[in-house]
């Protein structure tokens, strides 16, 4: 598989910038971050760990698809409750990768990611963290996270343009009856 | 502060307290409904696949939110959980009027004979409660009619040999088939099976001054936006409202039934929208809040005379906590079978309900709603690894091509299963919770592998060409099904309710909604439901015109 951190890194600063409506002023994301919750480092990890979850092929993979851009909107809303546990979870990757590749997760080829993703799967990941917090929760939590970036409604801020809808075979828009509504009234994330 | 007196206090504007609310107030009675939920209508409808009734991973959109409810579970281990309702464990259906009913799939069935009979046609099971309800199918038939005629349902099921007699038909035709439909029909007909066409509580033409359903693929846990999806908000509760005689109070959460020292009740103490307490006196009072949320409102007023809470003398409130053990398959095709045809359930067998060879029970089978893309994603046959390139190559072979078979098997109650009151924690009112602990009946988990291995059976003779089980594990069953809290029975000493839904020791208070279920019947319950709410309502507007419920 291609490597696409620097792209994605691009794309994140995009996407920010386009920004889905919670203010990213309201953050708790380091100053040079783009992000509103994650730091700049936690989220090109996370842009690289959902990367391996969702691949690029001859569509686009998690990252570039708005996956982080997802997760941290959420973080700001319903997952607010996960904040600590993104905050550590991410750190340990990062642990387990130097324990196991003495390098950090970005770093690391596609396959010895792979390699630290199945480790924090199987719930044996080297790492101070993993000492306190199931590395095998984490991973579940972060999988059905970026399954929900990919797949999910793009007016979570994630699936950017439907991609994943498209690459499926599902029409879209998906409106078929005769109430048209617009969908960026309500029913999107409660902010801050 | 206390508000001028009326007859009758519905609390719970669902299936159950939706219905006894309009047949109250046609009857001549002045009924307040209250209900802690909003009115929702169709032009709320997001159709949001992160947050729905199903799918609530970001917050259930038709209540209860996260923010101000809670509850607690005890797993196997006795380790204690404080759990949201957009969490699973929390075993949430709805908060809004309407109820569960407003976003549910609309199944509509009806329970059969020996559903009301499971303890005559099996006898006892160990470790499980199981019983015979205090009435019969035919003590429901005209009361089912009467659901099917006023909410609504479309089907067709003379093909199905297993059906209970029935006075009258539907008043609605089936919609026409989904490709998927055709193909599990002409397989299940091989395989000498009775296929018929699924009833559903849904507008197939006009019906009820409301237009037809148009086929989208977001129906159960969603609203509709063709307003063609037949609930109590868009029927009987419009109706109540209509009479002159029923004042509905939305965002109004019950706090406690207030009871006299001569151990009858006098009213109920809510919280009103902006938090004020309020009491509203009444002549009789009528339950309606669910299988979880009625017995701890029960359970939440305690007196002198009550001292373990209302009708809870002989500690049956809360207990038998059941839903539906899901059993089934699912099945991939080698070409596409997606036709973007919703709902998606719409062929059904009862050939699994009862009769499986060794087993007390069973359940109907159909096929699932449309799954969509990140419900798809957590489902993939052995072999198909969790993430990765093999995975995502995996979606998009397959979206479009795979079946869902599966079914409500009927749970063996199980009496430690339970309802209490948490001692510690408290919702956003001050209210105590609902605590959840219990396990799932192992039998129930035999007859759901049996009913599974049916349903891959039909798959693979409709032409899946790889297939895998579906099984409900041991823990706790509830949730959108929850049912069995407020048994109904002839003996005081092993049920809370008598065949009228009316609490043994206390002759003004009423139990109506899915608590009362002696079992679950291998249906979705909803228009059982309601039958035994127009059955209730009928014996409670005929006691009141003789004896005002006034001792
Ligand atoms: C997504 C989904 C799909 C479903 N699909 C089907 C289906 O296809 N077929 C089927 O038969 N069934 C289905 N169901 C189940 C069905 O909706 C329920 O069985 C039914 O609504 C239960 O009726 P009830 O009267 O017991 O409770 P409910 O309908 O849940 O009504 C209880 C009401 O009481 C209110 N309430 C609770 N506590 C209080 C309080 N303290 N104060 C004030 N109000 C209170 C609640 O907000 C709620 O509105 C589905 C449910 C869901 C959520
Ligand atoms: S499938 Fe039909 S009934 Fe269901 S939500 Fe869509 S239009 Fe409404």
């Amino acid at each position: 598989m291609r490597r696409k951190v620097n792209f994605t890194r691009r794309q994140f600063i995009r996407v920010a910038a386009v920004g889905v409506a919670a203010a990213p002023m309201l953050g708790c994301g380091a100053g040079n971050s783009p992000w509103r919750f994650l730091s700049k480092q936690e989220g090109e990890t996370l842009a690289a760990l959902s990367d391996r979850i969702i691949p690029e092929d001859q569509f686009p993979g998690a990252a570039r698809a708005g996956v982080v851009n997802y997760i941290d909107l959420q973080l700001m809303g319903p997952y607010k409750r996960f904040r600590s546990v993104y905050r550590r979870g991410l750190t340990g990757v990062d642990q387990t990768s130097q324990a196991i590749f003495g390098k950090g997760f970005v770093a690391l080829s596609g396959a010895q990611q792979d390699g630290v993703l199945k480790a924090l799967e199987k719930g044996n990941a080297p790492g101070a963290i993993w000492k306190e917090a199931s590395s095998r929760e984490f991973s579940d939590l972060l999988l059905g996270h970026t399954m929900q970036g990919f797949y999910g409604d793009p007016r979570h801020g994630g699936n950017r343009e439907g991609v994943s809808w498209q690459m499926l075979g599902l029409p879209y828009p998906p409106i078929r009856g005769r109430r048209h509504y617009d969908l960026t009234k309500t029913g999107t994330v409660p902010s801050g | 502060m206390a508000l001028d007196r009326v007859n009758a206090v519905v609390i719970g504007a669902g299936a159950g307290g939706g219905i006894v609310a309009k047949e109250l107030a046609e009857g001549g009675l002045r009924v307040v409904l209250l209900e802690r939920g909003k009115w929702y209508t169709a032009f709320d409808c997001r159709k949001d696949d992160l947050r729905n009734q199903r799918t609530s991973v970001l917050g259930c959109a038709f209540g209860p939110d996260d923010e101000r409810n809670r509850r607690v579970t005890v797993d196997a281990q006795g380790r204690e959980l404080i759990v949201l309702p957009s969490d699973g464990a929390y075993q949430n259906n709805a908060a809004c009027v309407g109820g569960g009913t407003f976003s549910y799939g609309a199944l509509a069935w009806r329970y059969l004979e020996k559903d009301f009979r499971m303890r005559s046609t099996y006898g006892a099971v160990e470790g499980s409660t199981l019983a015979d309800w205090p009435i019969s199918y035919q003590d429901l038939e005209p009361h089912y009619e009467k659901a099917e005629w006023e909410i609504g349902v479309s089907g067709d099921e003379s093909n199905n040999i297993f059906r209970p007699p029935r006075r009258r038909p539907l008043p609605m035709p089936p919609p026409f088939p989904s490709r998927e439909h055709l193909l599990l029909k002409a397989a299940a007909l091989r395989l000498g099976l009775h296929p018929f066409e699924a009833p559903m509580l849904r507008n197939t033409v006009p019906f009820n001054g409301r237009g037809a359903c148009m086929r989208c693929r977001w129906c159960v846990g969603f609203a509709c936006e063709q307003d063609a999806k037949n609930g109590t908000q868009n029927t009987v509760i419009p109706k109540a409202l209509a009479s002159g005689n029923c004042d509905l109070r939305t965002e109004c959460v019950a706090k406690e039934i207030l009871t006299d020292d001569r151990g009858r009740v006098t009213g109920v103490a809510y919280f009103d929208a902006d938090g004020r307490l309020r009491e509203q006196p009444a002549d009789f009072v009528v339950v309606s809040c669910s299988a979880t949320e009625t017995p701890r409102l029960l359970l939440n007023t305690r007196s002198r005379l009550f001292p373990h809470g209302l009708g809870n003398r002989y500690d049956w409130v809360g207990r038998n906590l059941q839903g539906h053990a899901y059993a089934g398959a699912y099945g991939l095709m080698e070409e596409d079978v997606y036709d973007d045809l919703g709902p998606g359930a719409s062929i059904g067998v009862c050939d699994y309900n009862h009769g499986n060879p060794g087993l007390a029970g069973g359940g109907a089978l159909s096929n699932e709603f449309i799954r969509l893309p990140y419900h798809f994603a957590s489902l993939r046959p052995p072999g198909v690894p969790r993430w990765g390139a093999a995975h995502k190559e995996f979606m998009r072979r397959y979206y479009r091509r795979s079946l869902a078979v599966h079914g409500p098997v009927q749970e063996m109650p199980v009496f430690d299963s339970r309802v209490q009151v948490d001692p510690r924690v408290r919702d956003a009112w001050g209210i105590p919770v609902a605590r959840l602990s219990g396990t799932n009946h192992p039998h129930t988990i035999e007859i759901a592998r049996y009913v599974a291995g049916r349903a891959e059976a039909w798959l693979r003779e409709a032409g899946a060409t790889t297939t895998w089980l579906k099984l409900p594990g041991r823990g706790l069953s509830g949730g959108q099904h929850q049912a069995g809290t407020c048994r109904m029975g002839n003996d005081p000493q092993t049920s809370v309710v008598n065949s009228y839904c009316q609490v043994h020791d206390i002759d003004n208070l009423f139990v109506v909604d899915g608590s009362v279920h002696v079992t679950n019947g291998g249906f979705n319950p909803a228009l059982t439901i309601m039958a035994i709410a127009y059955r209730a309502s009928e014996h409670i507007v005929r006691t009141w015109k003789g004896t005002q419920m006034r001792s």
